[in-house]
């Protein structure tokens, strides 16, 4: 297996689409030699990303934040305000993996291994981030909901990558929130997890929703239906129930050595609640 | 195709030849027959082969060999200095923190780390620390005992 460390996004760029799929890109590489060691994946290469500065750094401007796609959870977590604007994010990020994970394991590389239970990813479908992808063709942003199609595979053309997430800088008045339900305390892949944003008003009616599920179904999901029970309404009581039943009717999961599917559809419900309870606190309701 | 790599490892500045796609660990091993650091799992899950990686805790499974160059890497083998033993490792001899001896090393590099950041954890905050980190011998209890005892061994609170 061949490997380069490139400098720049063109670099990165050519050096993908010139393999034609057969390097793979390498961010904390936490997921692909674990994967590669494991004999499920050969590639011939690795580009390793960490070294492009746009995909290493973690940005904040006007327009809110640029989060490396190959920043490791560990910097994540150091982050002096990122921590603060979107505890959900964070939390989920550092949900994967021990210590030793978090020292390299990145949301870039989180997204695109792909996987129906990956924890950063309904944070950050939540939070509304997109993804800046950069490619042969050039740049575009896509929600992060868009980005995978089905177990272990992404939109992401031949050559292209996540450069970076984009998040907003979140108004006075907003939470989020990520829960998962694991049978022990660490080290484990989610039964089914649930990150909720919201921002409410003076009087602590729901202004803005936002709700992603996992390992509920082939993919991670955003519940588009969370806006019209939430919003207008306290959340409280009766519309917490509406909104887990809404989680619990939108999940389609398989049994596993985890969970059966009729376990997971009922508990993905109890934690969207949980989520969305906590997101109201951290928004002041 | 061999690299050579150009890294520092315990404070040495060294120089080695590596294949593209080895293992930091199969390469402190195998290469530089630095063999403190041990291999459990090769996937990142038991913490065998912790490594300090610029100042942060990996596991060397998990890293290639080539993304070292210019790095920093400190192995269980830096730990004793002058050929006096780290406190962790005194505690883990005297607590007998160890049976078969393959997840030690780990345990001491990732233990230190924490005590570097946070010279005082509690219980609760040295097992989720070392939740990364497997025995199957211990079942923890004297591990964690000695991670607390060699804390307060170096903030000066023990004879």
């Amino acid at each position: 297996m061949q490997y380069q460390a490139v400098k720049t996004l063109e670099e990165a760029v050519e050096r993908l689409s010139r393999a034609e799929g057969e390097h793979m890109p390498l961010a904390g590489g936490t997921d692909l030699l674990a994967q590669r060691r494991a004999g499920r994946i050969d590639p011939k290469g690795v580009v390793d990303l960490k070294r492009v500065p746009e995909l290493a750094e973690i940005v904040l401007d006007d327009h809110g934040y640029r989060v490396g796609a190959a920043v490791s959870g560990a910097e994540l977590g150091e982050h002096p305000t990122l921590g603060q604007d979107w505890p959900g994010v964070v939390e989920a990020a550092q949900l994967i993996g021990s210590t030793q994970i978090q020292g390299r394991a990145s949301m870039g590389g989180n997204l695109c291994n792909a996987s129906p239970a990956a924890d950063s990813v309904p944070a950050l479908i939540a939070a509304g981030a997109l993804c800046s992808l950069v490619g042969p063709s050039g740049r575009r942003e896509l929600p992060v909901e868009e980005i995978i199609l089905s177990p272990g595979q992404t939109c992401l053309a031949p050559g292209e990558l996540v450069a970076h997430f984009r998040l907003p800088r979140p108004g006075p008045r907003t939470g989020d929130a990520y829960l998962r339900l694991i049978p022990r305390t660490e080290m484990d892949i989610a039964v089914v997890g649930a990150g909720v944003a919201l921002e409410l008003d003076a009087d602590g009616l729901c202004t803005a929703c936002r709700v992603g599920l996992g390992a509920v179904a082939p993919t991670p999901l955003r519940l588009d239906e969370a806006e019209a029970i939430l919003v207008g309404r306290r959340v409280e009581g009766p519309v917490l129930d509406e909104l887990a039943a809404a989680a619990s009717a939108a999940a389609r999961p398989i049994d596993d050595m985890r969970a059966t599917a009729e376990y997971r559809v009922r508990v993905v419900g109890v934690m969207a609640k949980r989520a969305a309870q906590i997101a109201a606190t951290r928004a002041g309701g | 195709m061999k690299r050579h790599i150009s890294t520092t490892i315990d404070g040495e500045a060294l120089e080695f030849l590596s294949e593209d796609g080895q293992t930091l660990l199969d390469a402190l091993r195998d290469v530089l027959l630095k063999t403190g650091t041990k291999e459990g799992c090769g996937t990142g899950d038991c913490g065998a082969c912790s490594v300090m990686l610029d100042g942060r805790l990996v596991c060397s499974c998990l890293v290639l060999a080539a993304e070292v160059e210019g790095a920093s890497v400190e192995t269980v083998e830096g730990l004793a200095e002058a050929g006096e033993l780290h406190p962790l490792q005194k505690r883990f001899l005297e607590g007998a923190a160890l049976q078969c001896g393959v997840c030690t090393p780990g345990f001491l590099v990732a233990a230190k780390a924490l005590l570097e950041i946070n010279p005082d954890p509690s219980e609760k905050e040295v097992r989720y620390w070392l939740a990364g980190n497997l025995c199957r011998c211990t079942g923890y209890d004297k591990i964690i005992r000695s991670v607390l005892d060699a804390a307060a061994d170096m903030r000066g609170e023990t004879e």
